[in-house]
């Protein structure tokens, strides 16, 4: 009886199922936003693209999450000058030509100003308009040409810190400890690729030795062939530059394959997920890091400590497990709400602005920009984190 | 023969006034954001051309076209950047050389049939990916093209806005759809259908089917090597992402909608995909506020069944459908009321 | 270490990937074999298996309890998928029906995005204890799982489909459907058990995999398109050809990447499996002059 009837209404079952699917999943959330009565003045218009959907969108949907949270709270203070902050947040599905035709809605749609996106390549692919348009644009990613040659990118910023200081940081430790034969593993794209060129160039002026480079697909799931070369090299230490999964696979086969050296990984396992899934594995693990991860164990003197223990407890209150990724957002929407404030509604002020942040106590570090530098990072911004027993340890070099 | 005349003489209206309105568009939207959305329209219509050659007259599918969109896009970037050679000779060398693969490979490609032929271009697509993310030296890597691309010019005129870029890239595409239209009631066209009804049947009444559906298979190369070239000079920047599987697959998707069998149909499935896909981002928040883009993906899947359910030819002849049977029913009411 | 347990340590990877895609390849035979569609949404069938058992294990469930009951779940889901919207896309092309399933993967990768998340998920191996050492070279327990699973399903579905009257049925339906339906062979109810055992293997595939490759809401993309290789490589109507053509791929990809070049592993497979296509167009085990009309 129900299987005729479903026979012969399929396509009613059908559109049924979606529109409970629909409403199911839409409901939990439909009473977040609240209705402001008060609204007097003209909204403030910030856009919004990240990589919410797609291969980006581990990194995109903490960015959305933390981005919502703080606007909510700045609105519901009565907003900046009492101008509400009108939020338009478009998701890029992690595709370049969708990236670059949301950058040129959001500036049609009059924005002051524009945060995105969550990966390298869809941000390289806003910049030619943002350029053209003259919207300055604060974006999470961390490749360094997303602000290099900066007379280039005159209106982009960036808050993620560039592979180029990462690398810096690894070689640093690498040196302290005495490690200086190594071998090079990556995931192979944009982020493993940029790691890679930026570590052997850090590793070239710090005197390191890479004996050999291996490259592993974002979804393989075994690196045994890889591992085994790397094994053959005999190196002092292995540094695998890549984000969980595949980093915990990675660390997975390492261990099984009984390697005894250290394991270094990159600030790609910001995040809570590498540990659930490498488990007892993730043990001894180091990397370096933003001092998010790490906030509550800060001595209480470090400037940053009350706003990464702030943030971090806010977001685990709504969101899970906090990640360095919603970090960098955190400071982008932070460091365009303060400009918004010093500047008002001009998109030429605002940019200058931005620039001339000083002293700004964000996650990922204190940002000091300048008209050469439109990153503002130091090596300060970076520890060096070691995992013991699931938990994140400070390590000192 | 009268009524073949009448056909013709209508088609070739049909495409006139189409080109009028296109050209004409751009006067009357002055919103950047809708003005790329159809250039990025125009660009995907130019691969789309090309794929429903091969596809609709031909029969055959292709899972790769991204690769010749990649290579045609790559041609353009690396000869541009790194070599400062003109914007217009990469364009034509990109054009050429891709044209040249796909022969070359064609032709063991096309002693493939059914589904061997539709993996072995998929093949084909992984391995052009393979080498843009590998060749690091000349590519970029998977980061991407150091250097940022020129724009095109013409002359004096730099064709750095969308409005410009607009007339550029429809006036290509209107070009690609009319040279199309050409092959389609050539000989060759005539030919091809041939082969779409049985190729066995063709062989024997002397139609060397594997040189056309390898010249067909070139001539869709080069169609999407230049809408890559295209793509280049828009974004002015590339990196391998956009010419991977996925693409390859949304070009065929995009076909498929707009239905194989009708000149019209590259237009109205690209148009069609990419207005649902920005129209959602549009409408879905206003339904179900801070939803992202999963909700928008769930809704273009279910929308995706749902026009291969109803209309499984695609969206031109549901049209062609509901337009015939209108002048069905308007013919009996004329020839009852004449009566 | 020596050159022969390098090799064979990277057989005994290749091994374990390949009977991963064997399972996934063997979804799609047994689907395109009865109703002639290649379907795309394989993968997600694969991603939906292992995301249930994942879940049902947290929630507390015994673990052979959860597997069964993933299983039963991702069948009844393809049920009501192989009924609502395959069956109502009778008069579609195949290739139209390739876009139908590619729409349906697009739905379900983005209401498993809504429900999971973008978060993995890790599943505790079937069976304790660390590597075990096989002549110099190493082996996760759960490597044995997978490969064991491959042979087993392997040795069903080809009972199932040589010696029951529903293999019988369902094969009579791939050589001549009218003349199935003449002999009483419902040709609708065989589509729809098709896409149910497809279902059922492949969120089999989808559960004993998790361990190893953890489970993510979009999975089945790279599962779905290797699965597909395999089939065809195989010849996409031969369940032997599907897994030999699943771990041929495996054994390739682990020669290829640790023989030759880790960054050109995938260029390297997809040029041999060229080749192979080009020597022997009818794929290997191929049955060449047929031919679905």
């Amino acid at each position: 009886m129900v299987v005729r009837f479903m026979r012969k209404h399929a396509l009613l079952v059908f559109a049924l199922i979606l529109a409970l699917v629909v409403a199911g999943c839409g409901g939990s959330k439909e009473n977040t936003e609240k209705e402001a009565s008060t609204e007097t003045k003209e909204p403030y218009k910030i856009g919004v693209v990240l990589d919410i959907s797609g291969p980006g969108s581990s990194l995109g949907i903490p960015e959305r999450d933390t981005i919502n949270m703080i606007i909510e709270k700045v609105n519901e203070s009565g907003g900046i000058d009492g101008h509400l902050i009108e939020l338009t947040m478009l998701d890029n599905k992690s595709n370049e030509t969708e990236a670059a035709l949301a950058v040129k809605n959001l500036i049609e749609k009059d924005v002051l100003a524009i945060v995105g996106c969550s990966t390298s390549g869809t941000t390289l692919a806003m910049i030619d308009a943002v350029q053209q348009s003259e919207v300055p644009l604060v974006s999470a990613a961390a490749s360094i040409r997303i602000v290099d040659p900066v007379n280039e990118r005159k209106w982009v910023f960036k808050t993620a810190q560039s592979d180029s200081l990462v690398a810096e940081r690894v070689v640093t430790y690498l040196k302290s400890k005495g490690l200086t034969k190594i071998a090079f593993a990556s995931m192979n794209n944009a982020f493993g690729d940029s790691g890679r060129a930026e570590f052997e160039k850090a590793a070239a002026a710090g005197g390191i030795t890479i004996l050999g480079t291996e490259k592993f697909e974002v979804n393989d799931t075994i690196m045994t062939s890889q591992i085994t070369n790397i094994k053959k090299l005999n190196p002092d230490a292995v540094i695998a530059w890549a984000i969980p999964p595949s980093a915990s696979s990675f660390t997975t086969s390492y261990r099984a394959l009984g390697l005894t050296q250290p394991l270094i990984h990159s600030h790609g396992i910001g995040n809570k997920t590498f540990i659930d899934l490498a488990g007892k594995d993730a043990d001894g693990v180091v990397f370096p890091v933003g001092k998010l991860l790490a906030a509550e164990g800060l001595p209480d003197d470090d400037p940053q400590k009350q706003v990464l223990v702030q943030y971090a407890t806010d977001f685990e209150a709504r969101f899970g497990p906090r990640n360095t990724f919603g970090g960098h957002a955190w400071d982008a929407i932070n460091i365009v709400l303060d400009a918004l404030e010093k500047a008002g509604p001009d998109r030429a002020k605002i940019r200058d602005e931005i620039e001339k942040t000083q002293n700004f106590v964000g996650i990922s570090g204190i940002f000091n920009m300048s008209a050469e530098d439109h990153n503002g990072l130091g090596l300060d911004s970076m520890i060096m984190v070691e995992i013991k027993d699931g938990q994140w340890v400070p390590v000192i070099d | 023969m009268k009524d073949l005349t009448k056909r013709k003489r209508l088609r070739h209206s049909l495409i006139i006034i189409f080109s009028a309105i296109i050209l004409l568009l751009p006067f009357i939207i002055t919103n950047n954001y809708y003005l790329s959305v159809l250039v990025i329209i125009g660009i995907h219509t130019i691969v789309v051309v090309g794929l429903c050659l091969l596809m609709g007259y031909a029969g055959q599918i292709s899972l790769g076209h991204a690769a010749f969109y990649g290579l045609g896009a790559y041609t353009s970037g690396i000869l541009t950047s790194t070599y400062n050679v003109s914007p217009w000779i990469a364009m034509l060398a990109g054009a050429v050389g891709t044209g040249a693969v796909a022969y070359i490979i064609g032709k063991p490609i096309f002693r493939l049939k059914e589904h061997y032929l539709a993996l072995a271009t998929l093949g084909l697509g992984l391995i052009v990916h393979v080498i843009l993310m590998e060749e690091v030296e000349l590519t970029g890597g998977p980061s991407g093209l150091t250097k940022s691309i020129p724009y095109l010019s013409i002359g004096k005129l730099v064709l750095n806005s969308d409005f410009k870029y607009y007339f550029l890239v429809w006036i290509v595409a209107l070009l690609a759809i009319i040279l199309a239209n050409n092959v389609v009631h050539s000989r060759i066209g005539r030919a091809l259908r041939s082969i779409h009804g049985s190729e066995f049947a063709a062989q024997s009444l002397g139609v060397d089917t594997g040189k056309h559906k390898l010249q067909v298979f070139a001539l869709s190369a080069m169609y999407a090597s230049i809408a890559g070239s295209l793509y280049a000079h828009y974004i002015t920047f590339i990196s391998p992402n956009p010419f991977g599987l996925m693409t390859s697959i949304q070009f065929v998707v995009m076909a498929v909608v707009g239905g194989l069998s009708s000149i019209w149909g590259p237009i109205l499935g690209v148009s069609v995909i990419t207005v649902l896909t920005e129209a959602l981002k549009e409408v879905i928040p206003k339904i179900i506020p801070q939803a992202g883009g999963e909700y928008e993906i769930v809704v273009f899947g279910f929308i995706l069944v749902m026009i291969m359910i109803f209309l499984p030819e695609g969206l031109t002849a549901g049209v062609v459908n509901l337009y015939e049977r209108w002048r069905y029913r308007k013919e009996r009411t004329d020839e009852t009321s004449g009566n | 270490m020596s050159l022969a347990s390098e090799l064979l340590q990277y057989l005994l990877s290749g091994l374990t990937m390949g009977g991963i895609y064997a399972l996934v390849a063997l979804g799609f035979v047994i689907i395109h074999n009865v109703t002639g569609i290649i379907n795309f949404a394989q993968g997600e069938f694969v991603m939906l298996g292992a995301m249930f058992m994942v879940t049902l294990v947290k929630a507390g469930l015994p673990a052979p309890v959860a597997l069964l009951l993933s299983i039963l779940l991702v069948m009844i889901i393809v049920a009501v998928i192989e009924v609502g919207a395959i069956r109502s896309a009778k008069r579609a092309s195949p290739v139209s029906l390739v876009i139908l399933t590619i729409g349906l993967s697009t739905a379900i990768k983005g209401i498993a995005l809504l429900v999971w998340g973008t978060h993995p998920y890790r599943l505790e191996p079937f069976t304790k204890g660390g590597p075990i050492n096989i002549g110099g070279a190493t082996i996760v327990p759960q490597s044995l799982w997978i490969i064991g699973t491959t042979v087993v399903v392997l040795a069903v579905t080809f009972f199932v489909f040589e010696y029951t009257y529903w293999g019988k049925a369902l094969r009579a339906c791939v050589v001549n459907k009218f003349a199935a339906r003449l002999m009483g062979i419902n040709p609708r109810k065989m589509s729809l058990i098709a896409f149910v055992f497809s279902a059922a293997l492949s969120a089999l595939a989808g559960i004993v995999i998790a361990p190893i490759t953890y489970v993510t809401y979009d999975m089945g993309l790279m599962l779905g398109l290797k699965g597909f290789v395999a089939a065809v490589l195989g010849g996409l109507s031969s369940t032997p050809g599907a897994v030999f053509g699943g771990l041929a791929l495996g054994v390739i990809e682990s020669m290829g990447a640790g023989l030759i070049s880790s960054g050109y592993k995938d260029g390297i497979s997809f040029v041999l499996l060229l080749l192979v296509l080009f020597l022997k167009p009818g794929g290997i085990f191929g049955i060449s002059g047929s031919k679905r009309v």
